[in-house]
C-alpha cells in the first residue's frame, strides 16, 4: 500500500512528455502555444530551449486556436498546450477550426479526476472529455506512461493529416498529486 | 448628443480609411475581425491574400500572431473592430511578449457594436484601446482621428518594425454589406495557394 501511495504521489512517470517533443520534432511542429500547467512544465521548458520551435504563452487557450490558425494559414504546424479548465475558455474559439477545417492538436493534463484536493478542477476536470467531443474534437486518453509514445503522433496525424481537430487528454495519474502542502 | 454618441460625426471613413491601406495588388498578408471590417476589406477589393472572420470574436489579433511569426519576411496587418479587439485584450500582451516586427493591427474604432443594432461600446465611454496595448508593451502606439494623421500614420501601418497598433476612430455609420465568401475551408486554401503555392491544398 505504501508503495501505491509512493506512485500515486510521484506520479506514474516523470518522462512521458519528452515523448512529445520528441513527436513535435519529428511532426515539424514549430509554433507551442500553451498555457502553463505542472503538469506541462517540462514539456513547456524544453519548447523554450528549442531553437526550431516558438514557445507562445498565452493570457487563455483560445488565443492559441486563433494563433495556430494563422500559423497554419502562414504554413507552418503549431501544437496546444494546457490543463482541462482552459478546454471551457475555448468553446466557442473551436468554431473557427471547425468552420476553416483548421488542424488543431490539443495536448491537455487532465485535473478534477484523480486524488483531487482542489473541488474548483473538477466541474471542467469531469466534463472536458465531453466537451471537446460535442465541439467536435476527437480525443484520446493516455492512462499511463506508455500510451504517450503511440498517442501523440496519432493526435498530430488526425490533425495534420487528419485536418481537423484532435485532442490528447493526460490522465491526472501521470502527474504528481498537488496537495498544497497539506 | 448623447455623450456616447459623439462618433456619428467623427471625420474619417471606414471604407476610404481601408482602401488606403490595402489594395488589390499589394501583398499584404490581410486578417480580419468579423462583421464590419470583414464587409469593409472586402469593399477595398476580395482579394485570396485577406482572411475575412466570420464568427471566432476575440480571434482576429492573435490569428494574425501565429501567421506573422510562421511568415516573417511578409507583412501581415490585422483589421479590426473596437468590440472584437475588446473581446480579446489580452492578445496584446502575448503579441507584446513575442514581439513580431511584421506584424501591424488596425482597430476601426467606431464606439459602436455595429452588427448588432450600434449599441455603444467601452471605448465609447472610458476606455482607451491605445493606452491598452502601450500598458500590454506594444512598441509602437498611436491614435488617428483625421486625414492628417491617417496620411502620417500610413509609412507605419505599412512598413515600420512592429509590432504596431493603430486606433483609427472611424464614424458610426451603416453602410452596405459588402460580403466576402463564407466558406472557411474555401477562404483557407486559397489563401495558403496564394501564399504557398499549389502543393499546400493538396
Amino acid at each position: 500500500m505504501k508503495n501505491v501511495r509512493k506512485m500515486i504521489a510521484e506520479g506514474y512517470g516523470m518522462d512521458w512528455w519528452k515523448q512529445i517533443l520528441g513527436a513535435f520534432k519529428e511532426a515539424d511542429v514549430r509554433q507551442v502555444a500553451y498555457v502553463p500547467d505542472a503538469g506541462h512544465a517540462s514539456l513547456i521548458d524544453a519548447c523554450i530551449s528549442d531553437n526550431d520551435i516558438r514557445a507562445i504563452a498565452l493570457t487563455t487557450e483560445e488565443e492559441g486556436v486563433a494563433v495556430l490558425a494563422g500559423a497554419w494559414l502562414g504554413g507552418v504546424r503549431g501544437a496546444l498546450l494546457m490543463q482541462s479548465s482552459g478546454v471551457g475558455n475555448c468553446i466557442n474559439m473551436f468554431s473557427l477550426a471547425a468552420a476553416c477545417r483548421f488542424p488543431l492538436p490539443l495536448f491537455v493534463t487532465m485535473r478534477g479526476r484523480w486524488h483531487e484536493f482542489n473541488p474548483w478542477q473538477c466541474p471542467m476536470g469531469q466534463t472536458a472529455n465531453s466537451q471537446l467531443n460535442l465541439a467536435g474534437v476527437q480525443t484520446l486518453t493516455a492512462n499511463s506512461p506508455e500510451d504517450v509514445g503511440p498517442m501523440t503522433p496519432a493526435t498530430l496525424d488526425q490533425a495534420f493529416t487528419g485536418g481537423g481537430m484532435s485532442a490528447l487528454l493526460l490522465h491526472q495519474c501521470l502527474m504528481p498529486v498537488k496537495t498544497f502542502d497539506k | 448628443m448623447r455623450e456616447d454618441r459623439r462618433s456619428d460625426s467623427y471625420p474619417l471613413r471606414r471604407r476610404d480609411v481601408v482602401k488606403r491601406i490595402s489594395r488589390a495588388d499589394d501583398d499584404l498578408l490581410v486578417i480580419a475581425g468579423l462583421g464590419s471590417t470583414a464587409w469593409d476589406i472586402t469593399a477595398a477589393g476580395d482579394r485570396d491574400l485577406n482572411f475575412p472572420l466570420w464568427g471566432a470574436m476575440g480571434g482576429a489579433i492573435p490569428m494574425g500572431l501565429g501567421l506573422a511569426l510562421a511568415q516573417p519576411a511578409r507583412r501581415v496587418v490585422v483589421i479590426t473592430g473596437d468590440g472584437e479587439t475588446l473581446m480579446g485584450m489580452g492578445s496584446f500582451a502575448t503579441v507584446a511578449m513575442q514581439a513580431p516586427q511584421n506584424l501591424s493591427i488596425c482597430t476601426f474604432d467606431n464606439e459602436r457594436y455595429g452588427e448588432t443594432g450600434m449599441q455603444s461600446t467601452h471605448t465609447s465611454a472610458k476606455t482607451d484601446l491605445a493606452g491598452v496595448a502601450a500598458a500590454c508593451g506594444i512598441p509602437v502606439v498611436s491614435v488617428v482621428r483625421t486625414e492628417e494623421e491617417l496620411n502620417a500614420a500610413l509609412p507605419v501601418i505599412l512598413e515600420a518594425p512592429g509590432p504596431v497598433y493603430h486606433v483609427t476612430k472611424v464614424r458610426a455609420e451603416k453602410l452596405d454589406f459588402v460580403l466576402p465568401p463564407k466558406d472557411g475551408v474555401h477562404l483557407k486554401n486559397r489563401f495558403r495557394q496564394a501564399l504557398l503555392g499549389d502543393e499546400a491544398i493538396l
